[in-house]
């Protein structure tokens, strides 16, 4: 019953394209300067393209709409182009909830009159209306993607993460169900915490779900320890995108990337760049781990 | 799958206040080994059918009720800052340790209430600051102690973001009445920040807390602080500031010998001359980024520093531990500065000094 894209071993991210940067303020805000232009996001993505690079794993910021138009208006350069895009893009949901609190901003994204009667629904309807929200959010999401490949469609960490935690493991069934049925896509997950995810999927019959996750020789952010997700990793029980492989800079790209590509069951990679030099270097790197990988196969 | 020697020995939790942090708390505490969350409790009845039938975790309307069924050895609070006091005050008289949502109190008479039941009970308590478990603050808090840039002189700390960038805003946080504004928000956690490092100053003065949007409630606060060595520091919070994609932090210090600079990311050190080796610094730069500060924790949902201060009340609770650098006590210090800046802007402004 589940689908399986093939996945690139290399796939391209985002974020340094919206200010974000786990090593420093001051470099998030000059990449910030940077691409304030989504011309400039598109230029970046057109020399990744020009490696082979031909996956953008990317958050549903609103400016990635920007870049799907111009994707959509040319669709003789970008035929083979994919999307992974990773949803929510959480500071939108986060910030309307401080400012309308968490019924509120049920309103403000869910249809006029939706969320008021799925709310006034009270207990009988609480299953339904969870449901309904999840797949109103994802439709609401996904609606910058109209007319483009996205065979991959991930829920991104902060809100995996969040709900693991809580135990809400419901919301990832209707999540993969929706994604599945709706937009004949996988349903990707990204977490901090792979291998309790692990876990969870599979109890709710989620089999080989596809998890990115940061994995890292100095093993940043890597829950549990680098011990725990070796494990994980070595059962196989996910198709695995390592996030995060130079820890943001702390560990060389030639090294970094040998490591994870030593790792087993571990399809792809995920890296964000700004400059040409820096894609063709990490791309040829990644490359020659990964073919060297598939000979010893 | 519950082993029930584990079980027995496992911290029993209930979480009170069902709103962005307290559901963000109960998410990192749910997975933690060694805790049964026995409850949760929120005046939304809808919030509350829908946890019940996704989470099963037993929920109430009332959390002294939650208190009665469930028998937790702890709670966390995060309710607004209104309610801390009343809803403490009785938790803290059964004996039952209180994980709190900052600031304190609203009032500092209420917050010296609950900071005299937790001692008179030797109560475990801690408070929200998150930011005194994110590792560059340590860090700087450490080369601070060590003494590595020689007679510290100033400091300026400042906490910018984008919580309010339009005259908007339905919830309590846009209320005065029930602690909203930036004084209690984002200021006290810069102030908080100071504390930690520098201690409670003696003296604030020239202090600034004004609306930019809110109709209720302040949205900047600046304040200079002045300690009895001779030690001064500047304030600046500012919740208003598009520019940034979420609240952010730094602090600067500088000092005879030096300068520190640290937000969340990195932490660095300026020194003129070299320390002693076992420093592990140099003169010149020195720069420390997290992925070099910090180990993996145990679960991850919005930051390390979420998952250690849980994990330390957690520790604390079943050690007894009941007066730290995170207690009711240390917050209450923080909530006496945010007070005293009110008060002095008030009389700022009765001077004319107000620029509106």
């Amino acid at each position: 019953m589940s689908l399986q894209p093939p996945i690139d071993n290399v796939l391209f991210g985002d974020n340094q394209f919206f200010g974000i940067n786990h090593m420093s303020q001051d470099k998030a805000r000059e990449q910030a300067v940077r691409f304030q232009d989504t011309e400039a996001i598109i230029d970046v993505l057109d020399s990744a393209l020009d490696e082979g690079i031909r996956t953008f794993m990317c958050t549903t910021h609103e400016r990635i709409g920007e870049v799907c138009d111009h994707m959509r208006e040319r669709p003789e350069r970008y035929a083979d182009y994919v999307f992974f895009p990773c949803m929510p893009y959480a500071h939108k949901y986060n910030d309307a909830v401080a400012e309308l609190g968490m019924m509120g901003a049920l309103r403000r994204f869910a249809p006029q009159g939706t969320a008021r009667a799925l709310i006034a629904g009270g207990k009988t309807a609480a299953g339904r209306s969870i449901d309904s929200v999840v797949r109103l959010l994802v439709d609401a999401e996904m609606k910058m993607f109209r007319g483009l490949s996205a065979p991959v469609v991930f829920l991104q960490n902060v809100v995996v993460d969040f709900l693991l935690g809580l135990g809400f493991d419901d919301a990832f069934r209707v999540f993969a169900e929706h994604v599945r049925d709706e937009y004949d896509a996988a349903p990707g997950f990204i977490t901090m915490n792979l291998p309790p995810l692990v876990d969870t999927l599979e109890r709710l019959g989620i089999e080989q779900p596809i998890i990115c996750s940061n994995i890292n020789k100095v093993g940043f952010r890597m829950c549990g320890g680098v011990d725990v997700y070796e494990r994980a990793l070595s059962e196989g029980r996910c198709r695995a995108i390592a996030m995060s492989v130079m820890a943001s800079g702390a560990i060389p790209p030639a090294e970094a990337i040998e490591y994870v590509a030593s790792l087993p069951n571990i399809e792809a990679i995920v890296f964000g760049a700004s400059s040409a030099g820096h894609i063709r270097e990490t791309k040829r790197i990644a490359d020659s781990y990964f073919a060297a990988r598939d000979t010893r196969e | 799958m519950s082993n029930p020697n584990v079980s027995e020995a496992r911290v029993k939790i209930g979480v009170i206040g069902l709103g962005r942090m307290g559901l963000s708390h109960l998410s990192i505490l749910r997975p933690h080994p060694g805790v049964e969350i026995v409850g949760i409790s929120d005046t939304s009845r809808y919030l509350l059918d829908v946890m019940r039938r996704y989470t099963g975790l037993p929920a109430y309307r009332d959390h002294r009720e939650l208190l009665e069924r469930g028998r937790p050895d702890a709670v966390v609070v995060a309710t607004p800052t209104g309610s801390h006091a009343a809803i403490c005050e009785p938790i803290l008289e059964s004996g039952v340790g209180v994980f709190l949502e900052k600031p304190l109190a609203l009032t500092v008479e209420s917050g010296e209430r609950i900071v005299e039941l937790a001692a008179r009970h030797a109560v475990t308590t801690q408070v929200g600051y998150h930011f005194r478990f994110v590792p560059s603050f340590e860090e700087a808090r450490r080369w601070c102690r060590a003494g590595h840039i020689g007679r510290i002189h100033h400091f300026h700390v400042a906490a910018h973001g984008p919580a309010v960038v339009r005259p908007r805003g339905t919830t309590w946080r846009a209320r005065k009445s029930e602690g909203g504004g930036c004084l209690y928000d984002y200021a006290s956690h810069a102030a908080d920040l100071a504390s930690f490092v520098f201690g409670q100053p003696d003296n604030v003065g020239g202090s600034i807390v004004r609306s930019v949007f809110s109709k209720d409630v302040d949205d900047e606060v600046y304040a200079n602080f002045s300690y009895a060595g001779g030690l001064t520091g500047q304030l600046s919070a500012n919740w208003s500031d598009a520019t940034q994609r979420k609240m952010s932090v730094r602090v600067e210090i500088w000092g005879t010998d030096g300068k520190i600079t640290a937000d969340r990311q990195e932490a660095h050190v300026f020194l003129r001359n070299d320390p002693p080796a076992e420093s592990g610094l140099r003169a010149g730069w020195n720069v420390r980024h997290v992925p070099d500060l910090i180990a993996p924790v145990r679960y991850y949902v919005r930051g390390e520093e979420y998952t250690l201060q849980l994990d330390r009340f957690v520790e604390s609770v079943g050690l007894g531990r009941v007066d730290d650098d995170y207690s009711f006590a240390s917050a209450h210090a923080t909530d006496v500065v945010l007070d005293r800046i009110r008060r002095d802007a008030d009389a700022q402004a009765g001077m004319g000094a107000d620029t509106r």
